[in-house]
């Protein structure tokens, strides 16, 4: 599994090239779906629809859009399932959420005593379990825009006797939309003003060991241990 | 007829310029108890606007089409129901029933692209359009047809064109048997009560208006003479806009417009409070770390 590596220079791997693609294809698809889809959602957004291109542009490409996000996210799924499966560690983590929120793993001025202190709450492994609640959020968010989605776009096609499914569609979507973008707010939020690091990491990949052992102890851990196991391997094979 | 003033009372998606001028809503009464299925009223539509022939399916009945297209606007339906042990083969004139309260207009996300006039008409603007299909969700008479070719919205316009200039709609003009006719909504429904009367001293005791208020009443009143049985017209007994849609334009979106702003501005206090995470640095810089979040 791990990709992730120990590199030179105190700095750690922690999103392969592909995990990078495949977020800012998942983030940007969702940005432009999220512009349009807010010209749609209200009058007053409008203007949004004309800076894309004028709205009947905007509703042509929206769809399409919709087909690179869904990508995006299946293919999310595929790689990070297993790091996403919410463990006791995590609902360890959670009874901590508000000294997480509100910063107080920091308190404690003296850099080893502040490490232990967090990491005694709530060591956590490559993701904490707001980052995990986030991808599921995301990630059946996207299925249910997906599926609704899908109805609307061919709305023209579907049977009166089934229009059910359109009236479902027209009040899911919007739903869906909604819970996907509390997720994306706090997400955005969070990834580029509160944990600062994020943001460069899911750019060019890497962080500072410091910064792993902070956010991800365990994580970095298991980076840790796995590249010493790999380095003995090499070690004896040399022998 | 006089000259209809064509100021819009009410848009899609908010973009309204209400007049000040008194316009009386007009309307278009379809009588279906003297309707002789003869079909001039299509073929007026589809000269009048234009439109591209369709061709035919075969129902098995007189009937054009199995239902309306986007350039087909205007529809004769032919029913065969049994009612009491009886036959019954009904007409009804199928169309945009221009609702009061317009459920396309409501659906519609594309500023200026429905438009309801002051005196009633409601009709699509195409270059505002998007082809969204929202309308469709709206509807509950399955009215507007998006164009493959265009990917536009069509409907009738209940010639909005020649109301405009003081002429009745080209399929008013088109009825042999004044089945149909065109006026003020209120001098058309005298006129439907005077059928009606008519009707039920002739033995149809069900006869009635359609005129569905669950959709504030319609710019096109039918005579039934089965008005207790509308289904059996092909027409909904009680229609209303969709609750899906009534719930996505009203609480959802003020809902999610608070909810949207409060996330916004809730993220922007909580860094004003809190701000950012401070990682105590490592081992390289121990003897610099004392002094303060790095």
């Amino acid at each position: 599994m791990s990709e992730q590596r120990i590199l030179p220079g105190g700095r750690v791997l922690r999103y392969t090239l592909r995990e990078r693609i495949l977020h800012w294809l998942a983030g940007l698809s969702y940005i432009y779906l999220l512009l349009s889809g807010l010209a749609f959602w209200t009058p007053w957004m409008w203007w949004l629809a004309i800076f894309l291109g004028g709205g009947p542009v905007a509703r042509e490409v929206h769809p399409w859009m919709g087909l690179i996000f869904t990508f995006a996210v299946v293919y999310m799924y595929v790689m990070w399932a297993p790091d996403m499966r919410i463990t006791d560690q995590d609902r360890e983590w959670r009874n901590f959420i508000g000294e997480y929120v509100r910063n107080e793993e920091e308190q404690e001025r003296d850099p080893h005593k502040a490490i232990r202190t967090y990491q005694q709450f709530a060591p956590v492994g490559r993701f904490n379990y707001g980052q995990k609640y986030l991808f599921w959020v995301m990630f059946w968010g996207g299925i249910a825009l997906f599926v609704t989605g899908m109805i609307l776009w061919f709305s023209e096609y579907i049977p009166w006797s089934l229009r059910f499914l359109r009236l479902m569609s027209v009040i899911l979507h919007p739903i869906a939309f909604l819970v996907t973008l509390a997720g994306f707010i706090v997400h955005v939020y969070m990834g580029t003003a509160v944990v600062r690091g994020g943001f460069t990491s899911v750019i060019r990949g890497e962080v500072s060991v410091p910064w792993a052992r902070f956010h991800h102890r365990l994580w970095l851990e298991k980076v840790e241990a796995e590249q010493a196991a790999a380095d003995n391997n090499t070690m004896a094979a040399r022998k | 007829m006089t000259t209809q003033a064509l100021e819009v009372k009410n848009a899609s998606a908010g973009a309204a310029s209400p007049g000040i001028r008194l316009t009386e809503p007009v309307a278009k009464l379809i009588d279906t108890s003297t309707c002789i299925g003869c079909k001039a009223c299509e073929v007026a539509c589809q000269e009048w606007n234009d439109l591209p022939a369709e061709t035919t399916v075969n129902l098995g009945t007189y009937q054009t089409l199995p239902q309306m297209t986007p350039h087909f606007w205007n529809l004769i339906r032919f029913i065969e129901v049994e009612m009491n042990g009886q036959l019954h083969w009904l007409m009804r004139k199928d169309q945009c029933m221009h609702c009061s309260d317009p459920g396309c207009l409501k659906a519609c996300p594309a500023p200026g692209a429905i438009v309801q006039y002051q005196n009633g008409i409601v009709d699509f603007q195409q270059e505002n359009c998007i082809g969204c299909g929202y309308c469709i969700a709206g509807c509950p008479f399955n009215v507007p047809k998006l164009s493959g070719q265009t990917r536009k919205i069509y409907k009738c316009t209940l010639c909005v064109d020649r109301v405009s200039v003081g002429l009745e709609p080209a399929c008013i003009k088109a009825c042999p048997t004044n089945c149909l006719s065109f006026g003020t909504k209120d001098a058309l429904l005298l006129k439907a009560q005077k059928r009606v009367d008519q009707l039920k001293s002739s033995g149809f005791e069900a006869a009635g208006i359609y005129d569905p208020q669950g959709v504030g009443g319609t710019g096109v009143v039918t005579v039934l003479a089965y008005a207790d049985r509308p289904e059996a017209y092909g027409l909904p007994a009680n229609p209303t806009i969709p609750m899906s849609v009534v719930l996505w334009k009203q609480p959802l979106k003020w809902i999610g417009n608070l909810a949207i702003l409060g996330g916004i501005v809730g993220a922007f206090l909580h860094y004003l409070r809190y701000g950012p995470k401070h990682v105590p640095e490592g081992e390289k810089s121990k003897q610099a770390a004392g002094g303060g979040p790095a």
